[in-house]
């Protein structure tokens, strides 16, 4: 579905991405596990067409898309959770909603799934006119969730929807992750810290470190690898 | 008490004229946090091509409120074509520049268009036909306030009215809040942001044209350097009611208009501009984010 071929990316003259190369197939829900600064939100940032990438080529159903406006990207079908979970302050959360389906034209069907997400996360609801800047941190990572949800996306790019966030909020998101794959059959690309969690739920993995993959395979060969366990499970 | 209504309708005047104005600032500020300085100009070139318009129009014999309609008609579609220009070749190849070198482009703007006009036209003040007519009710109070003035009311009123409609209820108003607010996630939700630049400077600069034809036609004179005063004031009551926020813009006009008002009604005529920067002075010494601004600039 999605093919990242040895993308090179810049901030400046700083080199962030030293070519970088994945592959996700329909349906799949693969993570990207790293450490600080090795380039994991940039690859998104680059797949969504913000950064765009200065060399190699991004393919999304075997379409060229490097090229394209971050807008142009979204209407095909990938959306992001960005980082920080940028909710729109100072909209209300019914709003924070409406703008995730931007480019959509049914109305009717909006508004259904607008119901849709506040039957996931029911404390939404309960807080559809307060402001996004005013909610917590936990609950404004659920609106970003559901903001991305919105546009009905077919691939969902999701950017360390755990950090910061209690124990049992993380336990809630990626329980709603892994519902969303399974019901939707949305295509999900999760970026972690938190390899442990992420490995679970993901069918496989990708390591990044300093700007390039380093290893790639199943989730559950991660999980047993020597180097995985030593650097990013805290197991030796 | 008759003195104290005429400074204050005065006041109401000069407020209406900065507000239009200073929406057009404070809508490019929210949206790209860039001072356009080259936002009186188009204030001035909207009075100038009105001037033009008028000029023909009535050589040929037509109608003053005909003249009006056409002429503001005609001046609002060319400055709002001016400031989508603007845009388009002083700031959108500036866009991922420093703060600064926008900045400057905005000021080299201004000046360009000033002497632009400077050159094609005259630096001596132009008449400016009173195409707003006498309004015969207006018999009993008309030494205290014009008809002129009348229509400036009215016309702020609908334009205010129109723009919250548009940014509260539209598709283009929702992008627009949305972008001022985070551009990045704007983008990633779908949003052609460089569209919605370019709507906020078309607005902006329509408004301002408006303004630029209302009160030309109101004092019947116009010169090259009306924009620059104006912009200045304008730019004042932005910030005065915090700039980035559109009634704080209207708020700050009217208050920066009013005290204006009184200030030469009952004080002195001379010092005007001392007093109307003076308020700027102790706006941002006191309530830096102005009357209705927001301190929390930084995203979360």
């Amino acid at each position: 579905m999605l093919e990242v071929k040895n993308i090179k990316t810049y901030y400046g003259n700083i080199q962030a991405l030293k070519g970088v190369d994945i592959q996700i197939s329909e349906g799949e829900i693969i993570t990207l596990i790293g450490a600080n600064g090795a380039g994991k939100t940039t690859t998104l940032m680059s797949i969504s067409g913000i950064v765009p990438p200065r060399s190699g080529e991004v393919l999304f159903l075997g379409q060229p898309i490097s090229d394209l406006q971050p807008n142009e990207i979204v209407s095909l079908g990938i959306c992001q959770v960005p980082e920080g979970r940028r909710i729109f302050p100072y909209l209300t959360v019914s709003e924070n909603l409406d703008m995730g389906a931007f480019l959509r034209t049914d109305s009717a069907e909006v508004k259904k799934d607008q119901e849709y997400i506040f039957e996931l996360f029911p404390i939404l609801a309960e807080r559809r006119n307060q402001a996004g800047g005013t909610l917590s941190g936990g609950e404004q990572q659920m609106l970003a969730v559901g903001r991305a949800l919105m546009a009905r996306p077919r691939l969902l790019l999701l950017d360390e929807p755990s950090l910061g966030l209690a124990p049992l909020v993380v336990k809630q998101i990626f329980e709603i992750i892994k519902k969303i794959n399974t019901e939707n059959k949305t295509t999900i690309f999760l970026v972690e810290q938190n390899a442990n969690l992420a490995l679970k739920v993901a069918h496989r993995g990708y390591v990044m470190e300093n700007g390039r993959i380093t290893l790639s395979d199943t989730s559950a060969n991660l999980m047993v690898n020597e180097d995985v366990k030593k650097a990013y499970l805290g197991i030796s | 008490m008759e003195y104290f209504i005429e400074l204050f309708l005065g006041g109401l005047t000069r407020g209406s004229i900065y507000a239009l104005i200073a929406l057009g600032y404070t809508m490019v500020y929210g949206i790209i946090q860039l001072i356009n300085f080259a936002h009186g100009e188009i204030y001035m070139i909207g009075a100038f091509t009105a001037l033009i318009v008028a000029g023909i129009l009535s050589m040929l014999g037509w109608n003053p409120v005909a003249i009006l309609i056409i002429a503001s008609v005609i001046a609002v579609v060319y400055s709002a074509s001016y400031g989508w220009t603007i845009e388009k070749l002083a700031y959108k190849p500036l866009r991922q520049a420093p703060r600064l070198s926008a900045l400057i482009s905005a000021i080299g703007m201004s000046m360009f268009l000033q002497y632009y006009v400077l050159l094609a036209q005259t630096s001596n003040f132009l008449p400016f036909p009173s195409l707003i007519p006498d309004f015969k009710f207006m018999e009993p109070i008309e030494h205290i306030v014009r008809s002129s003035e009348i229509v400036i009311y009215i016309t702020t009123a609908i334009v205010m009215v129109f723009l919250t409609f548009l940014i509260k209820f539209t598709r283009i108003g929702k992008a627009m809040r949305a972008t001022a607010q985070d551009r990045d996630m704007a983008m990633l939700v779908g949003i052609d942001v460089n569209k919605v630049i370019s709507f906020t400077f078309i607005i902006g600069s329509a408004t301002a044209a408006i303004g630029g034809v209302l009160v030309a036609s109101h004092t019947g004179q116009i010169n090259y350097y009306i924009g620059f005063i104006a912009g200045i004031k304008a730019f004042v009551a932005a910030v005065l009611g915090g700039i980035g926020s559109m009634p704080g813009a209207v708020l700050g006009s009217l208050v920066l208009g009013m005290s204006e008002s009184f200030f030469t009604g009952y004080i002195s005529s001379d010092y005007e501009d001392v007093f109307a920067f003076l308020f700027l002075v102790f706006t941002l010494i006191f309530r830096p984010s102005g009357i209705l601004g927001r301190s929390d600039t930084d995203k979360v």
